[in-house]
């Protein structure tokens, strides 16, 4: 296993998948790369207003990511001395992972198991689940 | 008659005789008409002046741009597609919202209640010019678009502000005509609040207004002498959103209209094929009438100026507000926006508009002289399919209302906030009237409002076509060039 991608938002879930992660990055020797992904999609629909404030709104939504849900999480990780790397991106959560993991020459992907609400899961099905069904390389869900 | 439809009466009547003799004046300038022939004459023409500006800028740009209304259809789907589109813009504004945004601006009450007026006087032939002018727009809407992204003003916070007030005081500038833009951009800016509270505005609340009181029985009807509240319910909708910054109902209104549009040419289509014996009699009307009309005013120039002048109205191409709106997406290359916003009169104008049109010439509802042409005409082709289909037209009607007074609200703010560099507190100002305005809307008669309202968007088109030309060789540049930079890879689809 050469590297680790974790794949986190705000949920304590999360937390657990980035101990989960730096635990075995710190016992196999592999890289450690945590992302974030700010869920968007370049075809939903927007109004005027928010389009001309959109530039503005993106480099604050990574502001408050960065500080807010990749700071702690890099926390968690040094208590296993090791360095992740990390980056905040906006798109499709599941898809995203996938293709960062590609690049990252065929990463393992580690996510936590809850995240979205309920309803939202049952609508339109979790971001592990969808990963399941499309990860090209494994994949481990942190309860 | 009751005490309070007496008061709601006097009210309605107290504003129209207010507002009538201003807006006769108003457009009485702006539709100034070449008037040939005697009046009382099967051959009397009037040519309003304005309609033959946006044809020959449209037609001048189709030229000078080399047709890319047609060569370029497929690299703008391609560039809405995202094929273009690198990861870092990602969370930006994409091709795809900026030309939707747009188009929910572009897209309203003239799709469906003034083609079925040009085709009630222009006859079956008005369709076909509507669809040549529908083409040639794409070209102005790409000049305006490019130019608006070009001279755009980035904010150090990311936020955007371009359109025409913007490339007129900055594009004149950097071909020495200073003094000339900042006037034309002043100019601009002046006419877009006007054509905001007017054709985005008034028009918009009163034909709603009319269409909600239509479908509940009309003026006998339990609403009909309720307009004004009607009004007052329309504008606090309005103001929720860009007063309150509620921008839930804006975001439900943005993602509804998309699928209503959708909804109105499926429903068109219904109508369409439920009549499909007269397809083929229909698609003969539209070709003979275009060329030999019978018993219309004017002949084939009559039939001609309905087909142009609906086309012209209906996708603004030439007008501006689309630029204000294009100009906040995510590019490092001008002229892609102007590519994406040649799908917008095409959408508009050359699919929508023309659903419409087939869809009143196939039932022969445009024959119909017992009411006055427009929304009705419409409603009554779509109630040949069933009888609550005029409520799906009546649903429709009132979102694309809502949703184009969303759209020039932000067009009038931008233009207050361009005047008044930017400052809170005369957007607010320019907000608060605006919802005044819809009430107003709301509560007229329509023959002042309809005259008044166009008349305002249109007064638009003088400074900004002037400009259009003006810079005409800037905006060949800039296409031209990219697509070079396109042939040549520099500018190359991204692997997603």
């Amino acid at each position: 296993m050469s590297s680790l991608l974790v794949g986190i938002d705000r949920s304590t879930s999360s937390r657990r998948a980035v101990a989960f992660a730096a635990q075995l990055a710190s016992e196999s020797g592999a890289t450690l790369h945590i992302v974030h992904v700010i869920p968007w999609s370049p075809y939903s629909f927007t109004t005027p207003s928010e389009n001309d404030q959109r530039g503005a709104s993106k480099h604050e939504e990574i502001a408050t990511a960065e500080e807010q849900i990749i700071l702690p999480a890099v926390a968690v990780t040094a208590e296993f001395s090791v360095t992740p790397t990390t980056s905040v991106v906006h798109g499709s959560p599941a898809e995203l992972l996938v293709s960062i993991a590609a690049h990252l020459g065929g990463a393992h992907i580690v996510v936590g198991r809850t995240g979205d609400s309920r309803l939202k899961q049952a609508l339109f099905g979790s971001t592990p689940v969808r990963l399941i069904q499309i990860a090209k390389t494994p994949v481990t869900v942190v309860p | 008659m009751s005490a309070p439809q007496v008061r709601a009466n006097s009210v309605d009547e107290a504003i129209s005789n207010a507002m009538t003799p201003v807006a006769d004046f108003i457009s009485g300038i702006i539709f100034y008409s070449v008037k040939i022939g005697n009046p009382d004459s099967i051959n009397y023409i009037e040519f309003p002046v304005i309609v033959v500006w946006l044809v020959a800028a449209a037609l001048f740009f189709t030229v000078y741009l080399k047709f890319q209304n047609v060569t370029g259809v497929k690299h703008a789907v391609d560039l809405v597609r995202g094929k273009y589109s690198k990861p870092g813009d990602a969370g930006e504004v994409s091709h795809f919202q900026a030309l939707t945004t747009a188009i929910s601006g572009t897209v309203g009450l003239g799709n469906i209640a003034g083609v079925a007026v040009a085709v009630s006087i222009g006859g079956p032939g008005a369709t076909f010019w509507m669809i040549v002018v529908g083409f040639l727009s794409m070209s102005t809407k790409m000049a305006e678009c490019t130019l608006g992204v070009k001279y755009r003003v980035e904010r150090p916070d990311g936020s955007v502000s371009g359109g025409p007030m913007y490339y007129l005081r900055d594009g004149l500038a950097s071909i020495g005509k200073r003094r000339l833009g900042r006037v034309l951009a002043v100019l601009f800016a002046l006419f877009c609040i006007g054509g905001a509270l007017g054709g985005g505005n008034m028009f918009q609340a009163n034909q709603a207004t009319s269409q909600i009181i239509n479908v509940t029985g009309g003026e006998d009807g339990p609403l009909g002498q309720w307009r004004f509240v009607i009004g007052i319910i329309f504008a606090l909708g309005v103001g929720a959103v860009i007063i309150g910054g509620i921008k839930s109902i804006a975001k439900v209104t943005e993602k509804i209209v998309p699928f209503m549009a959708v909804l109105y040419i499926i429903g068109c289509l219904a109508v369409i094929f439920s009549n499909f014996t007269a397809i083929p009699d229909a698609i003969g009307q539209i070709f003979v009438g275009a060329f030999i009309p019978e018993g219309i005013a004017g002949g084939i120039i009559g039939v001609l100026i309905q087909g142009f002048q609906r086309a012209a109205f209906s996708n603004e191409a030439g007008v501006g507000s689309a630029s204000i709106a294009h100009s906040a997406v995510k590019t490092n290359e001008p002229a892609t926006e102007g590519f994406v916003s040649l799908l917008e009169p095409f959408i508009d104008t050359v699919v929508i508009c023309t659903m419409t049109a087939l869809a009143v010439v196939i039932t022969g509802t445009w024959r119909d002289t017992s009411s006055a042409a427009g929304v009705e005409t419409t409603s009554a082709a779509f109630a040949t399919v069933a009888p609550w289909f005029p409520i799906l037209l009546a649903v429709a009607v009132v979102l694309f209302a809502f949703s184009t007074m969303i759209s020039w609200s932000y067009y009038g703010m931008k233009a207050t906030g361009y005047l008044f560099k930017d400052s809170p507190r005369a957007e607010l100002g320019f907000k608060i009237v605006f919802c005044m305005f819809t009430v107003i809307g709301a509560s007229l008669s329509l023959g002042p409002v309809i005259a008044f309202s166009d008349a305002m968007i249109f007064a638009m088109a003088i400074p900004n076509v002037i400009g259009l030309y003006l810079m005409a060789r800037i905006i060949r540049k800039e296409v031209f060039g990219y697509r070079a930079r396109v042939r040549s890879g520099e500018h190359a689809m991204v692997d997603q």
